[in-house]
């Protein structure tokens, strides 16, 4: 058999930095926005970021049971699904009320 | 030229596993000195290949079907001027649909507007690419294919929203708006309807389903009757088929979700409708009818014969449907998947997991299970609808006296109606 | 350590075609359009599940997050008409900046500078069989709570969105 002419290598680090400069933008979404919903977006944007660092973990690192990571994949999966029920509940709960949905507005309990 | 035509000739019979005729293929390229991944790439694209061109004739020749049999059904001709039996007005629409101009609204974000149509069309091709059509002849074979199956005919919803939303339209956003309603409403029964399928197979991979069948010798439909319906109506909503097509509904909303659309970005709808049929009849035919297992049918004619005859069998059903039954309101449709189908469903999972628990603890033969799971779940079948319609269906009245919904609002009765007498004639009374 | 040509093409092209979407989610000044661009996103990130050869989760990441949540999101954006769906930033943008900027060089460093244990073990094979063993065998309990979690999530938002003039019919 010919062997290929390049070995391309994805290592670990390489895994964890994408997946930190996913929750690098997903936390600057959650901080900066106006929106409630758009806060959200951020969340569940660092929740993946979180997501890919456990895969790639349980892809490539030393570990008795590598299922383990995905095991808590798919628990943070449900606990982000579960999350974004109540949270769009709450958006929609609070736009009856006031409006909007702008966390800039929602000042009741500031003082 | 001539290893071609050995390779053709030498093979001509092998026809019942298409996978046969590609191996001569395969091993010639790797006595050339292909490496193995340039023959993984090359049978990928083969098989995406023939998934495309098989996908493309499905469209071209449903157009004239439906059409065609939704028009006997309903007394009427159906294209009958282009080619015998109108078989050529498909193409005859085709070459309209392209010269037609893509109109697109001005104030429409383009690139949504744009992606839509192709969006919705992808799901449709890529789900057939997990369906196996013989015993070595399937193109990805997946461990969650029947996991694939459901989020790809999830995302298709995502890009009808696209549309509605990028029209610009209110037509569109209400057509757009009752799909997403409908989709939250309609995966609860479909997961938990396709759940009883898994519990019995022990494997989402749609070729392990197929073999479970062979194996026991059943049906997955004889298994699971309660299931198909689910499956069947539920899937119904969810390609916006007549019976639930109040996305698209044209005497309420104009089309709905595609009403700003024209020329081949409506073309690309309505193919991705076709497409979608299809691909769903070829789930179905895999899940509950064998796939291309027929008993021992499939030792004569190849199964992806038999594959493509069940798909088109399904597929009579679905055009049946559209050709007969009403047209659902959205609150209806929306109680039907939520008051029905979902506990139907859940008590469908329950007995099932039940019945392969025993299955599996007694470890009596499969001569006593399979039809005793058969009796079981064809009376539960017939018993939960019985049920379901003797408590929840609203009573029949031939001569309403009051408005069903809406039990607020006072009306005053309306006056009395003496019912002709249907027994003269011995017609129904 | 993966070494297969294709799957780290795959991977870096995947990787890219993410974050660039994930950037776009935060750039475009459209709420409907950032939650179309957060569902490629998903799809993004779940091709990088399946380059790790987690083909349970990145399905189950598909029907989740592009099927259900980014529905549920444009649901969410449309039942709040009157609200704005300007997808504008407040204040506290700057700060966002510099603190998920350091956040990030904070990591890279980390990652950069620790000495990683990396198994040969290879690729997964059948990562559902032994993920439903996992969940139903040493994680039960957890599986348990979180269909309770789910339940709980279910009813709250029932109640949250009920509409409040059935109250006084009642």
């Amino acid at each position: 058999m010919h062997s290929p002419v390049l070995t391309l290598v994805l290592h670990l680090e390489e895994v964890l930095i994408v997946g930190a400069a996913l929750f690098a933008i997903g936390l600057y979404v959650a901080l900066s926005k106006r929106n409630a919903i758009g806060i959200l977006m951020g969340i569940e944007l660092m929740l993946n970021a979180v997501n890919i660092t456990f895969l790639g973990f349980a892809r490539m690192s030393v570990s008795e049971d590598p299922i383990q990571g995905h095991v808590f994949a798919v628990f943070v999966i449900t606990v982000a699904a579960a999350e974004a029920a109540v949270a769009l509940a709450l958006a929609v709960a609070i736009y009856k009320h006031r409006e909007t949905v702008n966390i800039d507005q929602i000042d009741l309990l500031r003082w | 030229m001539t290893m071609l035509l050995d390779l053709i000739t030498g093979y001509w019979w092998d026809a019942r596993d298409l996978s046969n005729m590609t191996r001569p293929l395969y091993e010639f390229l790797r006595d050339q000195g292909v490496s193995d991944a340039g023959i993984f790439v090359i049978s990928a694209l083969l098989g995406t290949l023939a998934i495309i061109s098989f996908v493309g004739a499905v469209a071209i020749i449903n157009i004239w079907v439906e059409r065609r049999v939704v028009g006997r059904m309903q007394s009427r001709l159906g294209p009958n001027r282009l080619g015998p039996f109108g078989l050529l007005q498909p193409i005859a629409d085709a070459i309209k649909l392209m010269q037609k101009e893509v109109l697109q609204p001005a104030s429409a974000p383009g690139w949504i507007y744009t992606v839509a149509p192709i969006a919705f069309t992808v799901p449709g091709i890529a789900i057939l690419a997990v369906i196996p059509w013989g015993r070595n002849m399937v193109l990805a074979n997946l461990d969650v294919g029947l996991l694939y199956i459901l989020g790809l005919s999830s995302l298709a919803v995502l890009s009808v929203f696209m549309a509605g939303y990028s029209s610009n339209n209110k037509y569109s956003l209400f057509g757009a708006m009752r799909v997403i309603a409908m989709l939250v409403s309609y995966e609860i029964p479909i997961v938990a309807g396709l759940l009883g399928i898994v519990l019995f197979a022990g494997s989402m991979n749609l070729q392990e389903i197929v073999l479970f069948q062979e194996e026991h010798w059943a049906f997955m439909i004889m298994l699971q009757p309660l299931a198909f319906l689910i499956y069947f109506f539920s899937i119904s909503a969810e390609l916006n088929r007549t019976p639930a097509d109040i996305a698209e509904a044209e005497s309420e909303i104009v089309g709905g979700y595609h009403t700003e659309y024209s020329g081949m970005k409506f073309g690309l709808f309505y193919a991705a409708e076709l497409i979608n049929a299809v691909a769903v009849s070829a789930i179905i035919a895999t899940l509950f009818l064998g796939g291309w297992w027929t008993y021992k049918l499939d030792e004569f004619i190849p199964g992806w014969m038999l594959l493509i005859g069940k798909i088109y069998g399904v597929y009579f059903i679905f055009v049946w449907t559209r050709g007969t039954l009403p047209r659902f309101r959205i609150d209806q449709l929306l109680a039907f998947a939520w008051k029905w189908l979902t506990p139907m469903a859940l008590i469908n999972v329950i007995v099932v997991a039940a019945e392969v628990l025993l299955w599996n603890e007694t470890g009596w033969s499969d001569w006593f299970w399979i039809p005793a799971i058969i009796a079981i779940n064809t009376a539960l079948c017939v018993g939960l609808i019985v049920f379901f319609v003797k408590v929840f269906a609203p009573k029949f009245q031939r001569f309403p006296t009051r408005p069903r919904f809406y039990p607020g609002i006072d009306v005053p009765s309306l006056p009395a109606v003496t019912p002709p007498d249907f027994a003269r004639k011995g017609g129904p009374a | 350590m993966i070494e297969d040509n294709g799957i780290v093409i795959a991977f870096w092209i995947l990787s890219a075609t993410t974050i660039a979407c994930a950037l776009m989610t935060a750039a475009v000044r459209e709420l409907v359009q950032a939650v179309l661009f957060l569902a490629l996103t998903f799809v993004g990130a779940a091709g990088i599940y399946i380059c790790l050869s987690a083909d349970f989760v990145a399905v189950a990441q598909i029907l989740i997050y592009a099927g259900a949540v980014s529905v549920l999101m444009t649901f969410a954006v449309m039942l709040t008409p009157a609200a704005d769906r300007h997808n504008s930033e407040t204040i506290f943008q700057a700060p966002a900046l510099v603190l998920s900027g350091l956040l990030l060089a904070v990591i890279v460093f980390v990652v950069l500078d620790t000495d990683w244990a990396i198994s040969d073990a290879g690729a997964f094979q059948t990562t559902a069989a032994s993920l439903g063993e996992a969940f139903l065998k040493p994680y039960v309990v957890p599986f348990e709570v979180a269909s309770v979690l789910l339940m709980v999530a279910m009813i709250g938002a029932i109640v949250l969105t009920r509409e409040l003039e059935e109250d006084d019919d009642a």
